[in-house]
């Protein structure tokens, strides 16, 4: 595997084309809307939105239909019941999102747990098959994808504000609620774009790792993004690598990836990293 | 609202009360007064007298429970593009990655929209309106690297680029240094001759009695309105501030809770 060489071996495969654009598309989906998520402290919500697409991909999977039109479902109709729900004000938000997150889980389980052959798909439902997507899927993923990005740039002003200050937002009469309701639904969005790559289980990690790890690299909000988006590519692009030299699960080697990345810009990134503030005081 | 740009905004208030919970004692209580476009006004009163509370209803923040309130004739929330509001400083998140020129140019999206690029004039607007606080040499640092005096002042300049004709300020002096103060105070006398209406709340009761024409005294219930020497009076502090009040032979001394030491004194002969 060294040099060029080992880079270009594995693209003789056609299904690791289709892989590598889908952990990159999935890298840079994931990295521009995370910002925003990593912004708004929407960690858990995205973990939870990720887990309550499960009975969605359930019922899709024993009805024989289509498994990314039950997860967009499912997403959608969960990010609007927990903005519903918080918003009435009786209960938090995060315990909205916990009794969700957990209901979903054990219906997706429950449902799953009807059919058959069930061990496998949940597998690959929960830590992603990126080497299964197939060109009809890839299409799917890249126009969801692109229309998710489409969206974020063109509410970039109203997202901005609602996440940097909402009092202003509200006074020019901007429509606050329905702007987190459209945050919700692209971030659902996304979840699913990213269900085949990363998994239900760690697709929290790619809307949150490469935008932490850009928050400590940039201070302006469009380098964030644009940093995030780099970083989730290339540990999409690295990880599959990874996966085929070393015969490991793709999802889990592309967040690694960006997991490390993150513990590098964590130790030097310039000014906020650790060792660097050490320097400076010694 | 285009029709009454240039003319400066007066705020009417009729019998205006504003209830957070139905059954609790509502924040503001049938306040009543008309001010004059133009006028510079101090908001005082001790806390949780609904100095705030008045400010986020006339911003329509909040909804006003009973009574009407006006700015330029018209509800609170609908001349969003005239009014600038400067809430406390808490209210932001200061770590969001936005730089000081990026905050003051979302003054300029009340104008803007969502989508309509900022153009030359809009970059002029801003670039002035931070010098006018003394702020462009930092103009290219993150908002979250500034002192209190500094952030302050950066959102006093986005107030400034929303062009208003109603400016409402949120305690501006407290915690604040002395440069921050003076910059406030100087722009604040600057404004007056432009003509614009300004509401600022504040604790510092001699600023109030010595560098603004009008004083609004309030405990939930307006207790006074009209020039300093007017409403400063031994009674009306003592309805405001009651237990925060000492009478003394020579004069009357106020201690408002968020400035505790050295205590003003404020009228020289009871």
């Amino acid at each position: 595997m060294a040099g060029l060489g080992g880079l270009l071996e594995p693209l003789r495969y056609e299904f690791m084309l289709r892989g590598m654009a889908a952990a990159v598309l999935v890298g840079v989906v994931c990295a521009v809307i995370g910002s925003y998520v990593v912004l708004r402290s929407m960690a858990f919500m995205g973990d939870a939105l990720a887990h309550a697409i499960l009975p969605g991909v359930a019922v899709a999977y024993l009805v024989r239909g289509d498994l990314l039109v039950g997860a967009l479902v499912a997403a959608v109709l969960v990010a609007l019941g927990i903005g519903a729900i918080s918003q009435r004000g009786l209960i938090k938000e995060d315990t909205a999102i916990g009794i969700f997150f957990a209901a979903a889980l054990a219906l997706g389980v429950f449902l799953m747990s009807t059919a058959r052959t069930f061990a496998v798909d949940l597998t690959h439902i929960l830590f992603g098959d990126v080497l299964g997507v197939g060109m009809a899927d890839l299409l799917l993923m890249a126009g969801l994808g692109v229309g998710v990005l489409a969206a974020i740039a063109l509410l970039y002003r109203p997202f901005l504000l609602i996440s940097f200050d909402t009092v202003l937002a509200t006074t020019l009469r901007w429509p606050v609620g329905l702007l987190r309701a459209a945050m919700l639904v692209l971030l659902a969005l996304t979840i699913v774009v990213s269900l085949q790559t990363v998994g239900v289980g760690l697709v929290a990690a790619m809307l949150v790792t490469p935008a932490a790890t850009a928050q400590l690299l940039t201070r302006r909000l469009p380098a964030m993004m644009l940093t995030a988006a780099l970083i989730g590519a290339f540990s999409g692009l690295a990880g599959l690598y990874l996966s085929y030299y070393l015969n490991v699960a793709s999802g889990a080697a592309i967040v690694l990836v960006a997991t490390l990345l993150f513990a590098l810009a964590y130790l030097f990134a310039p000014r906020r990293g650790v060792l660097w503030r050490r320097a400076i005081r010694t | 609202m285009r029709e009454q740009d240039g003319a400066p905004a007066d705020v009417a208030l009729e019998h205006v009360t504003v209830c957070y919970d139905r059954r609790a004692a509502p924040a503001l209580d049938d306040i009543s007064v008309h001010i004059a476009g133009g006028a510079h006004v101090a908001v005082v009163g001790p806390n949780g007298a609904g100095k705030s509370t008045l400010f986020k209803a006339l911003v329509g923040l909040l909804p006003v429970s009973q009574g009407r309130a006006r700015v330029h004739g018209a509800s609170p929330g609908a001349n969003t593009v005239c009014v600038a509001y400067v809430p406390q400083r808490e209210e932001v998140d200061w770590h969001f990655p936005v730089t000081v020129f990026d905050v003051v140019m979302m003054g300029r999206y009340g104008r803007l929209g969502w989508l309509k690029p900022a153009g030359h004039a809009d970059r002029e607007i801003v670039w002035r309106s931070l010098e006018q606080v003394g702020m462009a040499g930092l103009a290219r640092r993150s908002i979250g690297d500034l002192s209190g005096g500094q952030q302050q002042r950066v959102f006093l300049a986005r107030a400034l680029a929303q062009q208003p004709h109603l400016l409402i300020m949120d305690e501006p002096f407290t915690g604040v240094d002395a440069t921050t103060q003076q910059v406030i105070l100087d722009l604040l006398h600057h404004l007056k001759q432009t003509g614009m209406t300004a509401l600022i709340s504040t604790h510092d009761l001699r600023l109030a009695a010595t560098r603004f024409e009008r004083v609004m005294l309030l405990n939930r219930r307006l207790v006074a309105y009209g020039a300093p020497a007017e409403v400063f009076t031994p009674a009306a502090l003592a309805d405001a501030f009651g237990g925060q009040m000492l009478m003394t032979p020579d004069g009357a001394w106020v201690v408002d809770q968020c400035c505790p030491a050295p205590a003003h004194r404020l009228v020289e002969e009871v």
